[in-house]
C-alpha cells in the first residue's frame, strides 16, 4: 500500500491500528461503536469490514467493563487495544486501569504482566462542553506501573502503536481531539518511534517551551511570532507522560535558560508543576528567569467557542509569558 | 522621618564590605547600638551596629553583596510610634513570616544562572543594573559587564591579603602624613607586679588580672590629664575625645591585627577592664567584633612583651595622634635608695603626633603612666 504524503491525525492513528492487527493475531479492539459506527471519532472506520466481528469488537456502554475485560484478556496472553471515548469517560475504567492493570505486574512478582493497550481522546477544542473535554493526563502520569505516551505529530500518531504494543506494561495512549483532523506529512520518521523520550521538535537558544499533546502546535504558532520579536524559541514535546524525560528538558534549560511549561490541563497538581519541579530540581543554577507556566485555566471547560478558546493556553498567553521571561511588558 | 542606614567605615581605609547577614528583617523596631547585621572586611566579620532608633523599613543590600562604604544598606522610620507595652498584642505565629517575607521582596533579584555566572566571571553583581523580568539581573547582564581585572584569589587568602592591604595602606598613610616623635622610658613596674601577685593568690582564677589590664587602665587614666594623646586629627584640626577608648591591639594567629577598642575605658574598674579584655581577645581572634569597636580608639596600646621585645617605637593609626608601646617585663639591675637591686622593669614607649603635641608634653604623658603604675592599689 503506498502511503500519501499528506494524511490527517486520525488517519495516522488508523494506519498504526491496522499495522498492528495486520502484524499479530493476537491484536484486537474494542470499544463503544467503535465497530459499526466506525468509532466516535471515525479512527477505526472500515476496520470492522477488513478485520471483522472477532477483532473488531463493539461493547456495551461499561468502561469498567470492557476495560476489565481488555486486562483479563491481556493476562490470557492477547494484545488488546482498548479504546474509550473520551479520558473524562474513562474515570468510571479508573479503578480497572490503577488498582488492576498497574499494579497485578508488580503484585504477582513479575509473573503477570498485563500488555494491554488503552486508547482514549483528550482535551478540548471541539465544542464538545465540560464532560467531554478534560486534560487528565496528569492523573495517568502519578500511577507507578502505567506507561502514559501522548503523540502530538502524524509521526508519533502513526508509529506509537507498534512501540506501544512491544510493551510488556499496560500503556495509555492520549489521542488529542483537537489533532484528529489535523493534516501532515508521514515521513519515515514513523517507523522509528520510540515508548520514551522527550523531542526537540524545533530548535532554538533563547527560551524552551515544553509541551505535549495538542499544545504542541500552539506553542508552534508562538514560536512563529515570536521569532519575528526576535526570541528563538526551542520547542520540546515530552511526548512520553510517564516517564518524563528529564535530560532532554533540561538539556534545552541548559541551553536557553529560560522556560516556559505549556500544559492543557489545570495548573493546580499539573504535569506543568512537574515539570517544573524537576527543571528546580536539577537545573536551579542554569535558569535566569523563573518558570512560567502557562494552562488551561481552573474551570470546566465551558461550551461557547469564545470561551472554550478563552480557557486554553492559547499561542497569545504563551507569547506574553515568554516576553515576561525577557523583562518585557507582557 | 525616614533614615538611610549607610554602610559605615569599618577602620579607617576600609572602603567596601560584603554583607553577610541581616539580624533584622522590615517591621522591626531596632534601638541606637543594637548589632542589624554582620559585614564582612578585611578584619573578618564584624557586627555593625545601627546608630539611630526606629522601625526598618527596607533592607536594601542582599546577603554575599559587596558594596562600597556608604552605600544605603537600610531604611529606617525613625517616628514610628513605639508600642506601649501593655498594647503589644501576642504576635501572631504568622508574624516572622510575612517579615521574611517582606525581606524577601526587597533582595535584589538576581537569577540563579547569573548569580552563578558573576562567580565564575568575578563580577560584582551589586554594581549592575538589571534588564530581567521585573528588573532581575540576567546571565546577560552579567556577561555584558564582563570579568573583572584579576580574578580573586581563594577566600582565605583573600582575606588576609585584604587585611594586609588594609594594614599597608593605613600604615602608609600614617607615615606620609603624620610627623611621629618617639619617647621611651624604662619603667620600674615591680609594685604592680608585686600588686598583681597577691591579689591573684587571694581571689579566684575566674577574677585573676593581667599586667595588661593595669597598663590599659594606666593609659587611659593618664590620658584624661593630657588629652592632647586621646582624639582625632581630621581636616587639619585635632579634636580631643570627650571620652577615652583605648585600642588593644591584638596579633591574629592568621598574621596580621586589629586594634578594637575598650569602650570608655578610663570609666571601668579593673575587674570590668579584665572582662572586656579577655571577651574583646576572643571576639577579635574570632572575627566577631563590632564596627563600633573598629572605629572608636581614640588612642592604641600595643605591647610585644610577649615577643622578648625590649622597645617598641610604635606607628600612629590615623586618625588617632598616640600609640603607647609597652615592651616585655624583664628583672633588671635597678637602683633604689643609692643600692642596687633586682627590679621589674618594663620599657613604656610612645608614638606621638608632633602636629598636636611636642617632646615634652609627650615625656609628662609617659611619666604620668608610669607614676599611675607605680601605685597599682589606687587604679
Amino acid at each position: 500500500m503506498t502511503e500519501p504524503a499528506r494524511i490527517t491525525y486520525r488517519e495516522a492513528t488508523k494506519q498504526g491500528l491496522r499495522e498492528a492487527l495486520l502484524a499479530d493475531p493476537r491484536v484486537f479492539l474494542m470499544g463503544e461503536d467503535i465497530g459499526r459506527y466506525g468509532g466516535c471519532f471515525a479512527v477505526s472506520k472500515g476496520l470492522l469490514d477488513e478485520f471483522g466481528e472477532e477483532r473488531i469488537r463493539d461493547t456495551p456502554l461499561s468502561e469498567s467493563a470492557f476495560v476489565g475485560a481488555g486486562i483479563g484478556a491481556a493476562l490470557g496472553g492477547m494484545r488488546p487495544i482498548v479504546e474509550v471515548m473520551t479520558v473524562n469517560f474513562s474515570l468510571l475504567a479508573l479503578d480497572q486501569i490503577v488498582n488492576t492493570a498497574a499494579t497485578l505486574c508488580h503484585m504477582s512478582g513479575g509473573q503477570f504482566p498485563v500488555p494491554v493497550v488503552i486508547r482514549m481522546a483528550t482535551g478540548a477544542g471541539r465544542q464538545l462542553a465540560a464532560q467531554h473535554s478534560h486534560s487528565f493526563e496528569a492523573w495517568y502520569a502519578h500511577v507507578p506501573g502505567l506507561r502514559v505516551v501522548e503523540p502530538a505529530t502524524i509521526d508519533d500518531a502513526r508509529g506509537i502503536m507498534r512501540a506501544a504494543l512491544a510493551s510488556p506494561d499496560p500503556v495509555i495512549v492520549f489521542e488529542p481531539i483537537s489533532l484528529y483532523n489535523m493534516e501532515g506529512e508521514l515521513t519515515d520518521a514513523a517507523t522509528q518511534v520510540q515508548l520514551e523520550g522527550a523531542r526537540v521538535h524545533r530548535a532554538g537558544g533563547g527560551v524552551t517551551l515544553v509541551t505535549y499533546g495538542a499544545s504542541l502546535w500552539r506553542c508552534v504558532a508562538a514560536a512563529e511570532s515570536l521569532a519575528q520579536e526576535g526570541i528563538d524559541a526551542e520547542i520540546v514535546d515530552l511526548r512520553c507522560l510517564r516517564p518524563i524525560d528529564d535530560a532532554t528538558v533540561l538539556a534545552s534549560v541548559r541551553k536557553t535558560r529560560r522556560v516556559v511549561i505549556v500544559d492543557e490541563g489545570w495548573r493546580t497538581c499539573s504535569l506543568a508543576a512537574e515539570v517544573g519541579q524537576r527543571i528546580v530540581e536539577q537545573g536551579f543554577y542554569d535558569l535566569d528567569a523563573p518558570i512560567a507556566r502557562v494552562c488551561t485555566e481552573e474551570v470546566p471547560i465551558p461550551y461557547p467557542l469564545h470561551l472554550e478558546q478563552a480557557a486554553l493556553p492559547g499561542p497569545e498567553r504563551i507569547i506574553a509569558a515568554v516576553r515576561r521571561l525577557f523583562g518585557h511588558a507582557g | 522621618m525616614l533614615a538611610e542606614f549607610r554602610l559605615p567605615a569599618l577602620g579607617a581605609d576600609m572602603e567596601a564590605g560584603t554583607l553577610v547577614e541581616w539580624h533584622v528583617a522590615p517591621g522591626d523596631r531596632c534601638r541606637r547600638g543594637d548589632v542589624v547585621a554582620v559585614v564582612e572586611t578585611d578584619k573578618g566579620a564584624i557586627d555593625v551596629e545601627i546608630f539611630v532608633d526606629g522601625v526598618v523599613r527596607e533592607l536594601r543590600v542582599l546577603p554575599g553583596t559587596r558594596v562600597p562604604v556608604g552605600t544605603v544598606i537600610a531604611v529606617l522610620d525613625t517616628e514610628a510610634p513605639a508600642p506601649a507595652p501593655e498594647e503589644l498584642p501576642p504576635p501572631p505565629r504568622t508574624a516572622t513570616v510575612e517579615s521574611a517575607g517582606a525581606a524577601i521582596q526587597q533582595r535584589a533579584k538576581i537569577s540563579p544562572a547569573a548569580r552563578k555566572r558573576a562567580q565564575e566571571l568575578h563580577v560584582d553583581v551589586a554594581s549592575l543594573r538589571g534588564t530581567g523580568p521585573e528588573g532581575a539581573i540576567t546571565v546577560q547582564d552579567v556577561e555584558r559587564a564582563g570579568p573583572s581585572p584579576q580574578p580573586l584569589p581563594a577566600a582565605a587568602e583573600e582575606a588576609a591579603a585584604g587585611m594586609r592591604a588594609a594594614i599597608a595602606a593605613a600604615m602608609s598613610r600614617s607615615k606620609r602624613e603624620i610627623p611621629h616623635y618617639y619617647l621611651a622610658t624604662p619603667v620600674d613596674v615591680t609594685p604592680a607586679v608585686d600588686w598583681l601577685a597577691a591579689h591573684n593568690a587571694a581571689v579566684p582564677v575566674t577574677e585573676r588580672l593581667l599586667l595588661a589590664v593595669l597598663l590599659v587602665r594606666a593609659v587611659a587614666l593618664a590620658c584624661r590629664d593630657h588629652p592632647g594623646f586621646s582624639g582625632f586629627y581630621r581636616d587639619g584640626r585635632y579634636e580631643p575625645s570627650p571620652v577615652v577608648h583605648v585600642g588593644v591591639a591584638v596579633a591574629l594567629r592568621g598574621g596580621g591585627l586589629v586594634a578594637p577598642a575598650i569602650m570608655d575605658t578610663a570609666g571601668r574598674p579593673l575587674a570590668a577592664l579584665m572582662n572586656d579584655f579577655r571577651d574583646l581577645v576572643a571576639r577579635a581572634r574570632a572575627g566577631r567584633l563590632r564596627a563600633s569597636e573598629l572605629a572608636a580608639p581614640t588612642i592604641i596600646l600595643t605591647s610585644l612583651g610577649e615577643a622578648s621585645v625590649e622597645t617598641v617605637l610604635p606607628i600612629i593609626q590615623p586618625p588617632q595622634v598616640a600609640i603607647v608601646g609597652a615592651g616585655m617585663v624583664a628583672v633588671r639591675p635597678w637602683i633604689v635608695d643609692g643600692r642596687v637591686v633586682p627590679r621589674h622593669v618594663l620599657t613604656l614607649s610612645l608614638g606621638a603626633d608632633h602636629r598636636v603635641t611636642d617632646g615634652r608634653l609627650g615625656a609628662q604623658f609617659l611619666a604620668r603612666i608610669a607614676a599611675l603604675l607605680a601605685d597599682p592599689a589606687a587604679l
